[in-house]
């Protein structure tokens, strides 16, 4: 299929781990940060860590929608959930995350008997709305900007037919203003960055210049098969190597410089910019997708409140470094001991991308 | 364990251990329960009534009994490749096999909703008689209920088993370092091709079950006297099958990914909902642990039978991780293959 | 974050279109996809195609992981 395959088991991966190796004595230790959660999984499935040289690390930063999204956001989702007439529609990943409580989830309230529906896309949840006319069906939008578009085309479609009963929460989120703080936070140490090749194809290489411009980073524009992530590796030490930070797009079948205009029209259109609290950020100014009040019949926060309440930390969980980068997961006293997949405290363990539960799952 | 019943706790995965272990267990325990396999070997030999002429009594004319059960949900009761009257037959009858016994009898419990067609059910009735025979199983005893519309799903059906051990086997404690692990054919296709017909959000007939009978499968494997161990990975899937096999020992398996037959429709369901095909349900696969001298012997006779044209050698047992599975990954890095932590769902990222 | 599959365009009807990947179709939206056409690949996000794919693109991208490879 269109020569994925060629990217899936790249020929020269042993040379190329080779000559890494060599560049990696020249650059000593450096920590590459992925953003993406897709990122995070093809990095444990590959195993491409057991193969890199000691003194290349990879990070997972605020890439996993889940990771991010904080406690009592959950709780006030949570809350939604208990009306009998509502159906709340969620991708699979964030019906496993705890809020403030330790289990309680959405799994566990639809185990209850709250109506709560496993979707694939923000289609899925407006036929529900059109199949069940009498309830209202809350979709819940979460995802960065290769989402977003698919969001906001969904809600004109539900405008266009005139759907009276679906209605969107928007945890929507952006991800260079992210970036921004986590660079700018005072802790901050990450010699470059794996960006977001699906994020890219909606916003364009372009969103991605600040890195080198702005901050003297090396970037690296990356697909997700095993060859794109090599590729990258290699691309980013090099750059590092000879400190010349730049942007690389390394995913051109894909990603354009401009990025989908049409994609970013529709976002723009539906959606307006909102500062939005980050797990492990904080509040960050305009990083959040609002929806527009031309289309506030569908805005599920206007129609059902959506005010989350300041709640106290979880004692122990370190989500909040570990998605910054700060600390790896095997830093954190829970890590393995009381958070474990089955039984997750914190969101990086939730999610199958979160980095706990990658790091849980693939290490050696 | 949580306070209430998930899903999880029937995904076949670790919450599906843990409710075992911890309270199945410690409430129920004796020596037959504690192997924890697909089925029980009662002591025998059992005398009476029981007349074998097929070779799977004893040299006395009887053999130990193995006795297994299963309950069927799945829904739609209907999949491109089967349906719960096939499924409810074969899984049972797998059960037994994967303990080396030849299955003879069943017993057939059906739980219906009111408001269920009569004419699905004969559908089902047809599917499980044509299965029985192949699998050359009687249904000799069952049951039928029925409950207030809206109280089940449709249909739901337990079988019971018994088969007379013909091959025994040493279980887990027979697995040495130097074995070969071998799995009968690609892996995966009924868990994504039930998740097909159940949410709808994909299509196509290149995707169906695996279910099948796998009677002659497990003799054909056992033959060589020196397998160790075999079992279905069925709920929880190929990895969590192999994590059964290791954990608790001082070994290892160690898989090559590249050599793990995959359908491609069953890797292109998967991509598109982030579903990993090392955890999907077969519910016509097996895998066998053997002594490696016998591993290319039984995967030439297993490629000689139904489904089973890709089975292969897929890895080895070490000592490198003991506990643990680790799979050799096509980059040629490692990662390590846990049980399934809970069932998987569609997601996005 | 962001799951993708690559699919082959089958049909398509207004905003709506058939995707093909391993022998398996699946409905999806190409709202913002400039003038779809069958045989196009697309890239597939939550059942929307996000961007257009081409064989040149991807024969393009193939010479570039070499370039890298061969780098230094």
């Amino acid at each position: 299929m269109l020569y994925e395959s060629a990217f899936q088991k790249p020929r020269q991966a042993k040379a190329l781990l080779k000559k890494l190796e060599a560049l990696s004595l020249a650059t000593g230790p450096i920590r590459l940060m992925e953003i993406c959660g897709t990122h995070t999984m093809a990095i444990a499935q590959t195993g491409i860590k057991s193969l890199l040289p000691k003194n290349i690390e990879l990070l997972s930063g605020p890439g996993c929608p889940v990771c991010v999204t904080p406690a009592n956001v959950i709780d006030e989702v949570l809350r939604l959930s208990s009306d009998p007439h509502r159906i709340i529609a969620s991708y699979g990943d964030l019906l496993r995350v705890p809020g403030s409580h330790r289990q309680d989830t959405l799994w566990h309230r639809k185990a209850m008997g709250a109506h709560i529906l496993s979707v694939y896309s923000p289609m899925d949840a407006l036929e529900a709305a059109k199949a069940h006319p009498e309830k209202e069906v809350l979709f819940l939008g979460v995802g960065f900007e290769t989402t977003a578009p698919g969001t906001a085309a969904c809600i004109l479609e539900a405008a266009r037919q005139g759907i009276r009963n679906f209605f969107v929460l928007s945890l929507l989120k952006q991800t260079p203003p992210a970036l921004r703080a986590l660079i700018e936070a005072p802790d901050f140490k990450v010699s470059g960055f794996l960006c977001p090749g699906h994020v890219a194809a909606v916003t364009g290489s372009r969103a991605f210049k600040f890195l080198p411009e702005d901050y003297a980073l090396p970037a690296v524009i990356s697909g997700f098969e095993a060859g794109d992530l090599l590729a990258s590796v290699f691309k980013l030490t090099q750059m590092i190597a000879d400190r010349q930070p730049a942007l690389y797009n390394e995913y051109i079948r894909l990603v354009k410089d401009e990025g989908n205009p049409a994609a970013q029209a529709m976002i723009r259109q539906v959606f307006g910019p909102g500062d939005s609290v980050w797990r492990g950020l904080g509040s960050v100014a305009k990083s959040g997708l609002r929806i527009r009040s031309a289309y506030a019949d569908f805005d599920g926060a206007r129609r059902f409140g959506f005010a989350p309440k300041e709640t106290e930390a979880i004692p122990g969980c370190r989500c909040a470094e570990i998605i910054r980068g700060v600390l790896s997961p095997w830093q954190c006293p829970l890590f393995k001991t009381t958070c474990t997949p089955k039984d997750p405290v914190g969101p990086c363990m939730v999610s199958s991308e979160g980095a706990c539960a990658a790091a849980y799952k693939y290490s050696e | 364990m949580e306070e209430i019943i998930t899903l999880d706790y029937g995904s076949g995965g670790q919450k599906t251990s843990e409710l075992i272990e911890a309270m199945l267990l410690p409430a129920l325990d004796n020596p037959a329960l504690q192997q924890l396999s697909d089925g029980a070997v009662l002591a025998g030999p059992v005398h009476g009534g029981v007349s074998e002429t097929d070779g799977s009594a004893g040299p006395n004319g009887s053999s130990p009994i193995v006795f297994s059960t299963d309950s069927f949900v799945v829904s739609p009761w209907r999949f491109p490749g089967g349906d719960i009257g096939k499924l409810c037959v074969c899984g049972t009858v797998n059960d037994l096999s994967m303990m080396g016994a030849v299955p003879k009898y069943l017993s057939l419990s059906l739980i219906l909703e009111e408001g269920f067609y009569i004419r699905d059910l004969k559908e089902i009735i047809a599917s499980v008689a044509r299965e029985a025979n192949a699998a050359g199983v009687h249904i000799v005893t069952g049951d039928t209920k029925v409950v207030e519309h809206g109280k089940g799903d449709g249909i739901y059906i337990n079988t019971s088993g018994i088969g007379f051990l013909k091959n025994p086997m040493p279980g887990k404690a027979g697995i040495t370092e130097g074995d070969a692990v071998i799995v009968s054919g690609s892996i995966g296709c009924h868990g994504a091709c039930v998740m097909m017909a159940r949410t709808g959000i994909i299509n196509g007939d290149a995707l169906f079950s695996d279910c099948q009978p796998l009677t002659a499968h497990a003799l054909a494997a056992a033959a060589s006297g020196r397998v160790r161990i075999m079992r279905d990975p069925t709920r929880g899937g190929l990895a969590t099958t192999l994590n059964e096999f290791t954990e608790g020992t001082g070994l290892c398996i160690e898989v090559d990914e590249d050599t793990i037959p995959i359908d491609p429709a069953v890797a292109a369901a998967c991509d598109l909902l982030g579903f990993d095909p090392l955890y999907c349900a077969c519910e016509g696969r097996m895998l066998a642990v053997t002594a490696p001298e016998d591993a290319e012997a039984i995967v030439s006779a297993l490629r000689r039978l139904p489904g089973s044209k890709n089975a292969s050698v897929i890895g080895t047992v070490t000592r490198r991780r003991p506990g643990h599975v680790l799979l050799k990954t096509t980059l040629g890095g490692h990662r390590l293959l846990g049980k399934l932590s809970g069932q998987q769902l569609p997601r996005i990222c | 974050m962001c799951l993708a599959i690559p699919m082959k365009l089958k049909k398509i009807e207004g905003s709506k279109a058939i995707g093909e990947a391993g022998g398996l179709t699946k409905e999806i939206r190409v709202d913002f996809i400039d003038t779809p056409a069958p045989g196009d690949y697309v890239m597939v996000h939550a059942g929307f195609a996000i961007q257009k794919m081409t064989e040149a693109e991807a024969l393009e991208n193939i010479a570039l992981m070499e370039e890298i490879e061969h780098a230094l």
